[in-house]
This record gives C-alpha cells, sequence and structure tokens, in this order.
C-alpha cells in the first residue's frame, strides 16, 4: 500500500486517575478513509482530540509524516495546519462571514496571497453548493449548512489528513445526509481521514476499515463489509445488536 | 397657563450656569471613564488568570465596591481619607478617585464576563485551524469579546455620567447643586421653580446620556 501518513503507537491518555485510552496502536496510510464507532465514553472523540493536540497525553508517541505531534510544543501550529478537523458542535467563528471563516487560517497561519485563497474557497463552496452563502454570517445558516462550511474551512488549508468527531450528532435527521454526502465526495477522492460516528450506514459505505473502540482500547478492526455482517468478538455484536430492532408483535 | 417656573432660567445668567453645573459633572464622569476603562479591560484579564490569588483579590474588590454605596465611599475618600492620612483632596478630586475605583470594578467584571461567556470550542477550532494563541486572540477571541462588552460598558459610561449628581454631597457644585441654588435664591419670588428647573436638569441628563445609549442599542443591532 501507498506511504504511512499518521503512525500513533502506544497512546495512553489518562484523566483524573481514569485511563481514557489505553496504550493504543494504530497507523493510517495515505488514502484511507478509517471510521472509529464504539458506545460512548469509549474514547473515540478524545483519541481524536489527542492525535490533534488538543489533549495533553501520557504515554505514547504520534507522529504526522514523521513528524511528532505534541501537546504544547513549540511546532504544533506547524503540525495542525496539516490535520484538519471539525467538530460535533458548529465550530464556525460567529462573528465573521463564512467566507472569512475559511480564509482566515490560509491568509494569516500560511500567509497565501488573499485572492488566490479567496477564489479556492469560492470553488469549494461552489462544489458543497452554498456559493450564495458566501457573505452570510454563520447564524443565518442552518446546522447541515454550518457543519459543511466547516468542512471546507477545513479543506482551505490543504490538509494531509481529515478528523471528524460526530459530526452530524448535533443535527436534525434530514440534515445528516447533506453532510455525509460531502465526506462521501470527499473519500471519492481520495483523501485521508479518520472518521468519528453513530451513523452505522454510513460507516459501511465509506469506510476502508472499520475500528470498534471499547473502553480505550480497540477491540476490532476489519473492513467494513466483515465488520458489520461478522463481528469476531462478542463485546462487538452486543454493540452493533443495539442498532437493529425486533418487529413488535402486535397481538389482537 | 399652569406656572411651572420657567421664568428663573431666564434671570441673570442661571441657564449658562446649570450649562456650567453640567460641564463640571460631565468633566468628572468623562475623566473617570477614560481612566477606569482601560484599567479595568486589565483588571477583567487578571480576574480570569488561573492564579487563585489574583483572582481571590480581584473578587474581594469587586465586592467591596460593589456592596459600597457610591455615595459611602464618597465620603470615605473626601472625609474619612483626608483626615486620617492628612491630604487635601478637592471635591472634584475625591469624586473622580472614587468614580474611577467604581467603574475600574464594574468594567473588570464586565470584560470577566465576557471572557468566559467564549465557549472553549472557539479557542480548540481557532488553535486546530493552525493559529498561534496570539492569532487565537487577536482574529478569534478579542473581537468576539469586544462586540459582546460595548454595549454592556456604554450601560456603565451612562450610569457613571447619572450617579455624578451624587457629588453634591460632598461639596462639588455640578448641575444638581446650581440647580438647587437657583430655586432656592428665587424661592420668595418664584415658589414654583422647583419644578421647571429640575425639568430642565432632567432634559439635560436625557441629553448627555441619550445619544451614547442609543449608540449601544445601534452597535447591539449590529453585531448581534
Amino acid at each position: 500500500m501507498a506511504e504511512t501518513l499518521l503512525t500513533v503507537e502506544n497512546l495512553t491518555k489518562k484523566f483524573e486517575g481514569n485511563t481514557i485510552l489505553d496504550g493504543l496502536n494504530l497507523t493510517i496510510q495515505r488514502g484511507e478513509v478509517v471510521v472509529i464507532v464504539g458506545p460512548s465514553g469509549c474514547g473515540k472523540s478524545t483519541f481524536l482530540r489527542c492525535i490533534n493536540a488538543l489533549e495533553p497525553i501520557q504515554e505514547g508517541t504520534i507522529s504526522l509524516q514523521g513528524t511528532p505531534i505534541v501537546y504544547g510544543s513549540k511546532n504544533l501550529a506547524e503540525v495542525r495546519q496539516k490535520i484538519g478537523m471539525v467538530f460535533q458542535s458548529y465550530e464556525l467563528f460567529p462573528h465573521l462571514t463564512v467566507l472569512d471563516n475559511i480564509m482566515l487560517a490560509p491568509m494569516k497561519v500560511q500567509k497565501r496571497n488573499k485572492d488566490e485563497v479567496k477564489e479556492e474557497a469560492l470553488q469549494l463552496l461552489d462544489r458543497i453548493g452554498l456559493k450564495d452563502k458566501a457573505d452570510s454570517f454563520p447564524r443565518q445558516l442552518s446546522g447541515g449548512q454550518k457543519q459543511r462550511v466547516a468542512i471546507v474551512r477545513a479543506l482551505c488549508m490543504h490538509p494531509e489528513i481529515l478528523l471528524f468527531d460526530e459530526v452530524t450528532a448535533a443535527l436534525d435527521p434530514e440534515m445528516v445526509r447533506e453532510v455525509l454526502d460531502v465526506m462521501l465526495d470527499l473519500a471519492k477522492q481520495g483523501r485521508t481521514m479518520i472518521i468519528v460516528t453513530h451513523e452505522m450506514q454510513f460507516a459501511k459505505a465509506v469506510a476502508d476499515r472499520v475500528i470498534f473502540f471499547d473502553q480505550g482500547h480497540i477491540v476490532e478492526e476489519a473492513a467494513p463489509d466483515e465488520f458489520f455482517e461478522h463481528p469476531k468478538t462478542e463485546r462487538a455484536k452486543q454493540f452493533l445488536n443495539v442498532f437493529s430492532f425486533e418487529k413488535v408483535e402486535h397481538n389482537k | 397657563m399652569l406656572d411651572l417656573g420657567l421664568d428663573v432660567l431666564f434671570k441673570g445668567s442661571n441657564m449658562l450656569r446649570l450649562l456650567q453645573g453640567l460641564w463640571v459633572a460631565m468633566q468628572i464622569s468623562l475623566v473617570s471613564i477614560a481612566v477606569s476603562m482601560p484599567l479595568g479591560i486589565l483588571c477583567g484579564g487578571l480576574m480570569t488568570m488561573k492564579n487563585k490569588l489574583v483572582r481571590f483579590i480581584f473578587r474581594v474588590y469587586l465586592e467591596i465596591i460593589r456592596i459600597m454605596p457610591q455615595l459611602v465611599l464618597l465620603f470615605i475618600v473626601y472625609f474619612g481619607s483626608t483626615r486620617v492620612f492628612g491630604w487635601n483632596l478637592s471635591g472634584e478630586t475625591a469624586s473622580v478617585i472614587v468614580f474611577v475605583l467604581w467603574g475600574t470594578a464594574e468594567m473588570g467584571d464586565l470584560v470577566r464576563g465576557a471572557l468566559i461567556s467564549i465557549p472553549k470550542h472557539q479557542y480548540e477550532s481557532s488553535e486546530a485551524l493552525g493559529l498561534s494563541k496570539i492569532q487565537t486572540y487577536r482574529y478569534i477571541i478579542i473581537p468576539q469579546t469586544v462586540r459582546r462588552l460595548i454595549p454592556l460598558a456604554i450601560n456603565l459610561i451612562t450610569r457613571m455620567i447619572k450617579t455624578t449628581s451624587l457629588v453634591l454631597m460632598i461639596g462639588v457644585v455640578e448641575m444638581l447643586k446650581v440647580a438647587q441654588q437657583i430655586i432656592e435664591t428665587n424661592r420668595m419670588t418664584s415658589p414654583n421653580a422647583a419644578f421647571g428647573v429640575f425639568l430642565v436638569v432632567f432634559i439635560l441628563y436625557f441629553l448627555a446620556c441619550w445619544p451614547i445609549s442609543m449608540l449601544a442599542k445601534y452597535l447591539e443591532k449590529r453585531w448581534r
């Protein structure tokens, strides 16, 4: 397979005496789409946050293309440019227009030319069908639109890898689709992505590899068809059962 | 027609004296505002610091100033401190000192409130985009804080202007004192003057504060 992009070795994260992540190992190849599923509180969101050094870690190393990602280190801003992250709650900056939200980091952090960034931002907005919202403020957008803009904002930094932290969890059901479609489109373009989600159908469709987390461990790791059809571990079977319902027998 | 006692305003230089009184009040409040706004911003920044001791000290300061009526503060500084420390303070200086103490505390609390009301996510998503700490404050946090702060700060400013009506109690001849003097002097000839003169005082205070309130309203609407 292609080059290794992200390497996680023995990642351990403790918080107030609890072990949230317990010695995780993971490598991600360029162009791979990895979906992380698991019960709430299993540490999957924390895992993403650690990759972007938003959380201090106690043991282990994380590196992107050989560059270590260390919480609080000086070169952090530089590595973070290569990591795009989209959060569960819409994280647009409310005092900036959609276009300014997207253009801020490329211009201020990467010092790119304004016209060039603007052109790219508008192109990306056009692609997700929101070009006419370029001058709107975040408060004028729906949840789904905000999330799509947040994705574009991350893309405009030309990241090597994209992290999605339950991006549809706070959305109304009818808006989930439009956001997932954008992510499917990105997968087709061959982007490297790590996606944490509760949308199992989507996970099945988008993933190259599914990782099942429980209590800070990687319990199972498999291709999506394999994982969803024939889960190997008992824990994964239990977890997947939560998503299917037995038909209620109506006795008259 | 009803006798509102407005005629006294046109006797001698009474109207001019009232306006001079307003000017004294405005001077005290404007100087205090100019000093306490930057101090308050600094204070508010310190109040959000992680250092517990610093936060405690500012908490105590803020509570004392808040609990104490401004009039008592004026008395302590003007009558009390001058006796105890043996210095000489004019009424105006004492007023400015009290107003600065008060304004700084209140402004500090407003700044603190505005700063902590910015969700943690805003810091995180800014950092996740690769912005440095300084850039995060400059482009994300401070602009949002200022937008939340300005309407509140303007409200404080109008309160500071209005509260200058207390400084007559320590012998500063500001607008309200002048009004009283005019009414007293004309008690015999124009017994209804109290109504007319205070009405004018009301209008003058209104004219001083109204444009400022309107500005706050406008900014609030624009930045909502």
